[in-house]
């Protein structure tokens, strides 16, 4: 079936629905695409806060210089600049919207410290904060009568003439195939998290959007640069919220020792998460560790502190090791969290190509640069959320709509039809998926080297012409997930490659990329993104672009 | 660690494989899906494992087929709300050692929902009630301007969390005794979002709010099974945020409904008599002058007396009932 909107929003996390809601506020007619539910969604995991300079004691210029240093200078400075002086009114809209903040004793909204911030700025709620942004949004996509196609998952962007014409979605439920035609395509699908192994992402967070506008011609920016969060859960891997040591948790090696003294001596636990992360594990190789751990110590902020700011990692730490944070230190070490880079777009979201526009995690405006902020993903979501859409709305009404289109729904409807239909041959999604996962963490992970990123690279095309002939163990219509599986590592394995191809370029260490044969930055060469463009649908081609330095000229940077 | 985990499968399409057979269902009168098919899977696990790590490693390396709806694997996104072993969990938060019964854990998609495909069940049902409370703050006017937040006590937001650390996940609606007998009852999820609005300070539409909800279908037409609290996996505890609304409502004046009078029914004859009058206890739920309802009451009472199970025409109070009503007077209110 076909059906038309000016705008479709592919993902219904915080970025796409903000999106969505002002497009519609723009009068745009607006639908959702999305594969879960849009409380699902990923955004609900982010628990520490959002930044913003609002009190009187703070500035933009402060928290965007944060920013800017945490980047490692890789962020485009007038795109920091937008995000951090529209954070403050964008945070009040939630709040107007419902947002239960923390407040402190005169009303007003209160803060907490988190990293890489030389003052607190992070609003919150309780570790719950991303969760309860997202079904506030959600309820007033509802107040606003938003049109969401759940559990619709897009195979490809309809393209026209190199113009972005509309999406073909797979409707779980009856597995019947649509055309959405619109004259805009927001897509904000979240990150690649399932690329790695372990991660503390959800097992939807596949990296689609990456790829279906890689494929569709729009570039990805700095993908090399991949985030990994200081503490995540032993085994498991789950997220344990930066707030905790920005309520003044510590870091203990095996011998006992607030280590981070010796890597980061003024932010000590609160530097930035690269150079966290990089000390964890430096700790740990370095035979300090207890069983590829470091311990997160919460004993000393009392019951009341880990009960009403921190519940949701409590209950975690409880339900999954057994541990009472109030009473124990919880085993922690550093897992992959996020990705900085994605499709490259403007200040107002838009891409090169038009017709596509980007927002949230998939995005790479870019404001993070090699290294995100705690608390700036968020911020990120929202603000580029809503610029997003009413650029996207405005594109819309000066674009008039087509009638194209059927036959690109048939290529895809013959394209599942033959992936269906292939026979088995000893792989599985789910097995090639583990495999990629765990090459992508030991050999693009936290330390990449030149061997390991070309072992990564051989072993990408291994993976890709295994993937080239794999079966789908589910031959029905309705509710296929083996069919999405299939679908979602093709996403992973585009993903994995633009990593790769990007970080064998980048021959220095900045951020979250650190080269261990290039461990220094090297601004004199490498102060530039890597830019990835697709041509012709297959072939990947390097470029690099400035980065915008507006005020904040590149420094060294110790915590 | 082996597990045995017998799955309840479903495909519309009448797809099954051969180790898919029949089964006991669960007594649940008010299944309203069709019948499935149970599947017995063998997993080998950590000890600590949880059902959804089952489910996850069943669909990955045994059974592509298999159909469950999963996420975050940490109790966040509310994805894999099932029924397990006759009761609805998250499968990401219930230990599989806990859930073995007789050697195996059943799990199935909850029978109060219709159902999709196996575990996947549609919540259709559950955000209709979720919008029908009208989820949304209603601005108290004047809104402050952009730059300014509503000044409000911390305390009055962190009442509010309790009700907004739910997840949405629906385990409450699918184990509702009353939902399963009445699908118009908005049920405990809607009805603690109903709360959290309705108590909100900066809600400009709390009484309105209070009226709506005690209509029918709402805040009286839960039963008090208590089990919206027991399985929640947020501790949300719904059934207290509906007594909540209940109290807000009375107070807000909104006695004029069948919960209302039977609540006010049983204090009365317990403050008059000492005891409950249980004949006069329907009428007076249902209103004397609401002829027409009174009326479709007889049936029922002529059953009773047909069984013998009619209350004593004569109603006694108990001796010391000075006592009884220093307590009502103690306590005050409505019944003093």
């Amino acid at each position: 079936m076909t059906r038309d909107h000016d705008v479709v929003v592919l993902g219904a996390g915080l970025a796409g629905m903000r999106a969505a809601l002002e497009a519609a506020r723009e009068d745009a007619d607006v639908a959702i695409v999305t594969k879960v539910h849009p409380i699902r969604s990923h955004s609900s995991a982010a628990q520490g806060g959002i930044n913003a300079a609002i009190s009187e004691t703070d500035s933009w210029e402060s928290h965007a210089f944060d920013t800017v240093k945490g980047s490692d200078y890789l962020a485009d400075q007038d795109a920091v600049e937008v995000m951090c002086q529209e954070a403050p009114s964008d945070i009040i809209e939630f709040e107007h919207m419902g947002v239960i903040f923390y407040r402190g004793a005169d009303g007003r909204l209160g803060t907490r410290a988190f990293g890489g911030a030389s003052q607190a700025r992070t609003y919150f709620v309780g570790d719950i904060t991303g969760q309860a942004l997202l079904v506030t949004l959600y309820d007033q996509i509802l107040k606003a009568g938003v049109k969401v196609y759940e559990e619709w998952f897009a195979t490809k962007l309809h393209m026209e003439d190199g113009v972005c014409r509309g999406l073909v979605a797979l409707e779980m439920i009856t597995g019947e195939l649509h055309l959405l035609r619109a004259k805009a395509v927001v897509v904000a699908s979240g990150g690649l998290g399932r690329l790695y192994e372990p991660s503390t992402n959800a097992l939807i967070c596949t990296g689609d959007g990456y790829s279906l506008a890689y494929r569709a011609g729009a570039p990805l920016m700095d993908m090399e640069m991949v985030q990994y969060h200081p503490t995540t859960l032993a085994g498991s891997g789950f997220l344990m919220t930066e707030a905790a040591r920005g309520e003044g948790a510590y870091l203990l090696n095996s011998e006992g020792e607030r280590f981070m003294k010796r890597y980061a001596p003024n932010k000590m636990e609160l530097a930035a998460r690269d150079v966290t992360s990089r000390a964890e594990a430096t700790e740990i190789a370095e035979g300090r560790g207890i069983n590829g751990n470091v311990l997160l110590d919460l004993r000393h902020l009392g019951p009341d502190v880990v009960l009403k700011k921190l519940p949701q990692i409590h209950e975690m730490a409880l339900d999954y090791l057994g541990i009472d944070m109030i009473k124990e230190p919880v085993p922690v070490r550093p897992g992959m969290h996020y990705q900085m880079g994605g499709i490259r777009t403007d200040v107002q979201g838009a891409s090169s190509v038009p017709g596509i526009y980007a927002a949230g995690e998939v995005a790479c405006v870019s404001v993070h640069g090699g290294n995100r902020l705690g608390a700036n993903s968020l911020l990120d979501t929202i603000v580029f959320g809503r610029r997003s859409g009413k650029s996207s709305a405005e594109y819309a009404k000066k674009t008039a709509a087509t009638s194209g289109g059927e036959e690109l729904l048939r290529s895809e409807q013959e394209r599942l039809r033959e992936l269906l239909a292939r026979p088995y041959t000893g792989d599985t999604p789910a097995g090639l998926r583990l495999e990629l996962a765990t090459m992508m963490d030991k050999n693009v992970g936290l330390y990449r080297s030149d061997a390991g990123l070309h072992e990564a690279l051989d072993a990408l095309r291994g993976f890709r012409k295994r993937y080239e002939k794999i079966a789908v163990g589910d031959k029905g219509r309705v509710f296929n997930q083996a069919l999405t599986f299939a679908l979602e590592l093709g996403y992973l394995l585009d993903c994995g490659e633009a990593i790769v191809r990007s970080a064998i370029e980048r021959k220095e260490s900045r951020g979250a990329h650190t080269h261990t044969e290039h461990p220094d930055r090297n601004d004199v060469d490498w102060l530039k993104h890597t830019v990835l463009t697709c041509v012709d649908g297959e072939q990947a081609e390097i470029s690099f672009a400035p980065v915008t330095i507006t005020r904040w000229k590149p420094e060294v940077r110790t915590y | 660690m082996e597990f045995t985990i017998e799955v309840g499968r479903y495909n519309p399409e009448g797809i099954y494989s051969d180790a898919a057979v029949p089964g006991k269902p669960f007594p649940a009168p008010w299944d309203r899906s069709p019948v499935r098919r149970y599947q017995t899977y063998k997993v080998d696990l950590p000890e600590h494992a949880v059902v959804l790590d089952a489910l996850i490693a069943i669909r990955e390396y045994q059974d592509q087929s298999l159909a469950v709806r999963c996420a975050c694997r940490s109790a966040i996104c509310g994805s894999c709300g099932i029924w397990i072993n006759g009761h609805a969990n998250l499968a990401c938060k219930s230990k599989l050692q806990e859930f073995t019964k007789d050697g195996t854990t059943r799990v199935e998609s909850p029978p109060s929902m219709p159902i999709i495909r196996d575990l996947v069940c549609d919540m259709n049902p559950f955000w209709e009630k979720h919008l029908a409370v009208k989820p949304w703050l209603q601005n108290k006017q004047p809104v402050p301007p952009p730059n300014e937040e509503y000044r409000v006590p911390n305390a009055s937001m962190e009442e509010l969390v309790q009700e907004v650390s739910c997840i949405s996940c629906g385990v409450c609606l699918m184990d509702c005794e009353s939902f399963a007998v009445n699908q118009e009852f908005l049920g405990p999820q809607a009805l603690a979002q109903a709360y959290r609005y309705a108590n909100d300070p900066r809600d400009a539409q709390s009484k309105e709010r209070l009226g709506e909800y005690s209509k029918s279908g709402g805040v009286w037409d839960c039963t008090h099974c208590y089990e919206c609290v027991t399985q929640c996996p947020k501790g949300v505890e719904p059934l207290e945020q509906i007594l909540k609304l209940r109290r807000m409502a009375v107070d807000a004046g909104f006695t004029n409904n069948p919960g209302t009078r039977h609540a006010d029914a049983f204090a009365e004859s317990v403050r008059d008599s000492g005891r409950l009058n249980e004949l006069t206890l329907l009428p007076k739920s249902i209103g004397y002058f609401n002829v027409v309802d009174q009326l479709k009451t007889l049936p029922g009472a002529f059953n009773l007396i047909r069984a013998g199970k009619l209350p004593p025409l004569v109603h006694k109070k108990i001796p010391g009932l000075s006592r009884i009503k220093a307590i009502f007077q103690r306590v005050g209110g409505r019944f003093k």
